[in-house]
């Protein structure tokens, strides 16, 4: 157990969902750690009364330990785990005006559209966003069904061919972020890695460098 | 009928007189064994001897699929692994993921429960016991197709789900995703079997006064088991069947560009593949509620309290296969509902868990092999099921979903809800299938190898994926803090597949090497020990009455042997069985079942080479090789056994039963009502895509079908008509075949019908509907009416079977079975006939 601290020093990382970098991300690492906390205690008591089993024959109330424990005290753990669910979930929707950008996958790479200074810019593989706003990726499919997923944003959403899904991220500071296509989409699906470049929302939209323009 | 309502309220039995058992036992054999040497092997029809080589056979696949599981870790074991290419690992996890669910899980459990069933519920074998033996051969065929195309090269490497396009025509052009689809459904057609066959014989065929609300429970498991596999694999047969149609013929179901929806692939997978986890968890659940009162020496804590729970998670889990799709854009209103139901099937799992720890405190558990075993996993399944509430909870899903978190998921649930109670349970059913006894410290040994090994590698793949290690990808060069993660992973794996090889080894050694055990070493109540072990070729001597069932194993097995219960002995030189009714388990008939016989395996052979076609791309030829395939199926209705008419049986004193019901439900009956449960759900899967390709998809418009409306309707009206009279004249076959007449007539005039609104439902299909590979719209509505056509179709196959019943003579109303078969199924098709034209019209005047 004391461990655990060590080890977590060791989970920072650029695809780490354990080092959020936006509002977004951060709320879902919060709803993680509650809930590996509330299922490490739950999983401790099973245990317990696992091991407290092997003690000699007791007379067994049915009622208590179906009812009781097997739905009602279930469906409390439950209730809350719904309820801090919906919470999260509806913070983390896209409610309200944002910023679109839009993310169109292939095999196996991505191309991203973005405001540059001049009207909208394409970028192969590398998405630019302002860093302290929320922003709306706009996901699209050219062939097989893929995922768009930077995990220090939040999470993941399909792109589909024939639809066209909406994500909300946001990131706090500007900086270089690393995503991924996280559906299994073929032979390189590896590979088809991308870069999300954060910008101080000063500087945005960001100077063209060799873009081409659409 | 005084003496069956006796029994059924549970009155002692009506006993027979005790008899020398070692003369019962050799009458009995001489009818019931296998033939002698390999032939002996191949024509078997027997339970337990199909039961053994279901699970024997499973094991060997799950040695492939454990070397699988160890190619892909060596590989992942370094960021930059060099030691498979990346066609072939793709290869390889697919295969992992499809082996260990179709060829390891699903003919495991069925081989438990075939092996044992009959044995619990106190008869001699299941209902039909050629179809066991032809589940197994489609098994053993297709298992082999999909390892022979792993040898060659050609496996499937898509991804054991499939997901269209990328399993289409255009992403995979290779055969690669045929030997998929055409392998797993043929494979698949031994889980229909095994399911009709576990339902009916559960629900028919009962000792004598073993209320339902009485049986063990797992046979109760078993019973939502078979229920649960015969909704939840039509979809996925459905599924198969429109993909690989997409890809021979190109129809476009699931091709955006025409009309089609990869989501509609997505909805017909998962919409098996989540109840797919409680078909294999519910078994493994039965193994614990039954081994656990044993080693606790008491009673099961609210065994009402298990059965609603069983119950509930057979509903439940129908209502939560959207979570598998959490992240494909769908409604948030949608998400909710399934995050929700997602996670309220926590609770029948709960009611269970906490169920088996109050029998523990209850009683005084016995630290035996098998209840170690146990505690690995309530260890193991409690995290993993723990996590899957986490998953339930739809943002936290959006980060882990297609991670390494899931994949340690995935594998705390399955092998802590699977295959640890699967190890209890061939533990504690080694002395009975062998008749020998555990050799000590190999399965200590293996125990913790399995456990420790299991853990070392799952445990801190939560983290791997929590890190952000997506699933399916053979490298990492750029991550170099998952490298630890990965190769503890990975050198724990190696230490988990010793203890499943020891584990393996252990059996092997136990059946060839252990002392003798004694009959019921763990002193259990239920009757499947109350037999010699290994038990004899028939089970049961004499089937156990009321009183003797709750005389427990122990105390029921000597009269049982002495021929003191029902039906003793084999007098007649036949296998004989007691049907019972569904609830009481009233006496109602004997039946007779078939004696060895081959035409399984060469009916199983047929459809092999109809498979085998298919995936050479010979379509033409491979719908000739159906001829063979109904021509068998012929043959094997012609040799069904069947009593005599007038025959009546002394089944115990005072109880003479007819081996045909006049009028109560044959198992024949039973059967096929079960297979029309799961053809209505198959129909059902295919309207739910006409509605959703329809109504949902956001797919190309349906071009305009401008067809003369009322050449249609006519049409329509017409093959309706048709089909509606033929019913008409079966049924007035049936009653005339029923009061004793000659039903030729009628029977003329049915057949007849139905062969004319075959041929007018054919041409109506050619002339009117437009080219299906046009759009997804006119796809769907070809496949509907295919599907129908090829219910009437069937319906004049069994005409055909009526009139030359009637040629060859046969008195009636002996064979008024078939007649009645007919009239079911010719009912249903009826029935579908007229949901599937409104369906389509409706779908015509929507677009």
């Amino acid at each position: 157990m004391l461990a655990v601290p060590l080890i977590l020093a060791g989970c920072q990382g650029p695809l780490s969902t354990l080092s959020p970098a936006g509002p977004i991300a951060q709320d879902i690492a919060w709803l993680l750690w509650a809930m590996l906390a509330g299922a490490a205690a739950l999983t401790l008591l099973v245990l317990v009364l696992v091991a407290a089993g092997f003690g000699p024959p007791r007379d067994v109330p049915e009622t208590r330990w179906t009812f009781g424990l097997g739905v009602a005290f279930s469906l409390v753990v439950l209730t809350a785990t719904l309820a801090a669910a919906l919470w999260v979930g509806e913070r983390i929707l896209p409610h309200g005006p944002a910023l679109e950008v839009r993310a169109h996958a292939r095999q196996w790479s991505w191309t991203f559209t973005y405001p540059g200074p001049d009207g909208p810019v394409q970028a192969e593989g590398i998405l630019h966003i302002p860093a302290g706003q929320p922003v709306d990726v706009l996901i699209t499919a050219e062939d097989v069904i893929h995922s768009f997923w930077v995990p220090q944003f939040g999470g993941k959403m399909d792109a589909i061919p024939g639809r066209q899904n909406r994500l909300r991220i946001e990131v706090a500071q500007p900086g270089t972020y690393e995503g991924l296509c996280a559906e299994f989409c073929g032979l390189e699906h590896a590979t088809m890695r991308f870069q999300v470049i954060a910008h101080d929302p000063a500087d945005w939209p960001p100077p063209r460098v060799g873009e081409a323009r659409l | 009928m005084t003496a069956r309502d006796a029994v059924a309220a549970g009155a002692p039995a009506p006993e027979n007189p005790p008899r020398r058992a070692l003369a019962l036992h050799r009458e009995l054999d001489r009818v019931w064994r296998n033939d002698p040497g390999l032939w002996g092997q191949v024509t078997s029809l027997s339970h337990s001897t199909l039961g053994l080589r279901f699970m024997g056979t499973a094991f060997v696949f799950f040695g492939i699929g454990g070397l699988l599981a160890m190619l892909i870790r060596s590989q992942l074991a370094t960021p930059d692994g060099a030691f498979l290419d990346t066609a072939l690992y793709n290869q390889i996890f697919t295969m992992h993921g499809s082996i260990m669910m179709f060829l390891f899980a699903i003919p495991l459990l069925e081989g438990l429960a075939m092996y044992l069933l009959p044995k619990m519920l106190g008869t001699r074998d299941l209902a039909f016991p050629r179809l066991s033996a032809f589940g197994y051969w489609c098994y053993l065929l297709g298992g082999t197709i999909l390892i022979i195309a792993l040898l060659a090269g050609v496996a499937p490497g898509e991804g054991w789900f499939m997901y269209t396009p990328l399993s289409g025509r255009t992403y995979s052009p290779g055969v690669n995703a045929d030997v998929w689809l055409l392998g797993v459904t043929f494979v698949e057609i031994s889980a229909l079997s095994a399911a009709i066959e576990l339902m009916v014989s559960i629900l028919r065929l009962r000792a004598p006064g073993m209320k339902l609300t009485q049986m063990p429970l797992f046979a109760w498991y078993m019973l939502g088991t078979a229920a649960m596999m015969l909704a939840g694999f039509p979809p996925l047969i459905l599924g198969s069947v429109l993909l690989e149609m997409e890809r021979a013929f190109g129809w476009p179901f699931f091709d955006p560009a025409r009309g089609g929806d990869p989501l509609l692939w997505q909805h017909l997978f998962w919409l098996f593949g989540h109840p797919e986890v409680y078909i294999i968890f519910l078994p493994a659940a039965g193994v614990l509620s039954t081994v656990i009162p044993v080693l606790c020496r008491t009673r099961i804590v609210g065994y009402g309290a298990v059965v609603a729970a069983i119950l509930g998670m057979v509903f439940l889990s129908f209502g939560l296969w959207v979570h598998h799709m959490f992240t494909v854009g769908i409604p948030h209103l949608a998400l909710a509902f399934f995050s929700a139901a997602s996670m309220l099937v926590a609770v029948p799992t709960a009611v269970q868990i906490f169920a088996w720890i109050g029998t523990m405190w209850r009683g005084r558990p016995e630290l035996k092999m098998p209840m170690w075993y146990v505690l690995g996993f309530f260890l193991t399944f409690v995290m993993g099921g723990l996590t899957g509430v986490m998953l339930a909870v739809v943002p936290f899903n959006w980060q882990a979903h297609d991670t390494a978190f899931v994949t340690a998921h995935l594998h705390y649930v399955l092998i802590g809800g699977f295959v640890f109670p699967m190890m209890a349970g061939v533990t504690w059913w080694m002395p009975m299938m062998s008749g020998r006894r555990r050799i000590r410290g190999l399965g200590e040994a293996a125990f913790w190898l399995v456990l420790i090994g299991f853990h070392g590698t799952f445990f801190i793949m939560h983290l791997t994926g929590l890190m952000g290690m997506p699933r399916r990808v053979p490298t990492y060069p750029d991550n170099p803090e998952w490298v630890w993660l990965n190769l503890t992973s990975s050198f724990f794996s190696f230490v988990m597949t010793i203890g499943f090889a020891l584990f393996l080894m252990d059996i092997v050694l136990q059946a060839l090497l252990g002392k003798r055990s004694p009959r019921n070493p763990w002193r259990a109540p239920t009757l499947d020990w109350a037999l010699a072990v290994p038990p004899p070729t028939y089970n049961f001597a004499s089937l156990p009455g009321a009183a003797l069932q709750a005389a427990g194993a122990i105390e029921a097995m000597l009269p049982l042997a002495r021929g003191e219960g029902f039906l003793p002995g084999a007098p007649r030189g036949r296998r004989e069985i007691l049907v019972t009714s569904v609830g009481t388990a009233r006496p109602e008939h004997v039946a007779v079942l078939p004696f060895n016989s081959a035409l399984p395996f060469v009916l199983a052979l047929a459809i092999c080479g109809f498979v085998l076609l298919m995936l050479a791309g010979f379509y033409e030829i491979a719908v000739l090789a159906l001829i063979p395939v109904v021509g068998l199926i012929w043959m094997w209705v012609r040799r069904a056994p069947a009593g005599n008419d007038r025959e009546e049986i002394d089944v115990a004193a005072g109880l003479r039963l007819p081996t045909r019901p006049r009028s109560g439900t044959t198992l024949t009956l039973s059967g096929l009502q079960c297979l029309l449960f799961a053809d209505g759900t198959f129909f059902a899967s295919l309207l739910f895509g006409l509605a959703y390709l329809s109504l949902v998809s956001p797919g190309a418009p349906m071009p305009a079908w401008p067809p003369d409306a009322r050449i249609l309707a006519a049409g329509a009206a017409a093959v309706l008509a048709l089909l509606a009279t033929g019913a008409v004249c079966t049924q007035r076959a049936l009653s005339r075949s029923e009061a004793g007449g000659r039903p030729s007539a009628s029977l003329i005039a049915a057949a007849t019908l139905v062969f004319v609104a075959l041929l007018a439902l054919v041409s109506q299909a050619i002339w009117q509907l437009p080219d299906p590979t046009r759009h997804a719209g006119d796809a769907v509505r070809a496949a509907i009416i295919a599907y129908v056509g090829l219910h009437v179709a069937v319906s004049a196959v069994f005409g055909a079977y009526a009139l030359d019943q009637a040629r060859r003579g046969e008195p009636p109303p002996c064979r008024s079975g078939a007649l009645r078969s007919w009239r079911l199924w010719h009912g249903y098709t009826l029935a579908v006939a007229a949901l599937g034209m409104a369906g389509i019209w409706a779908q015509a005047a929507a677009a």
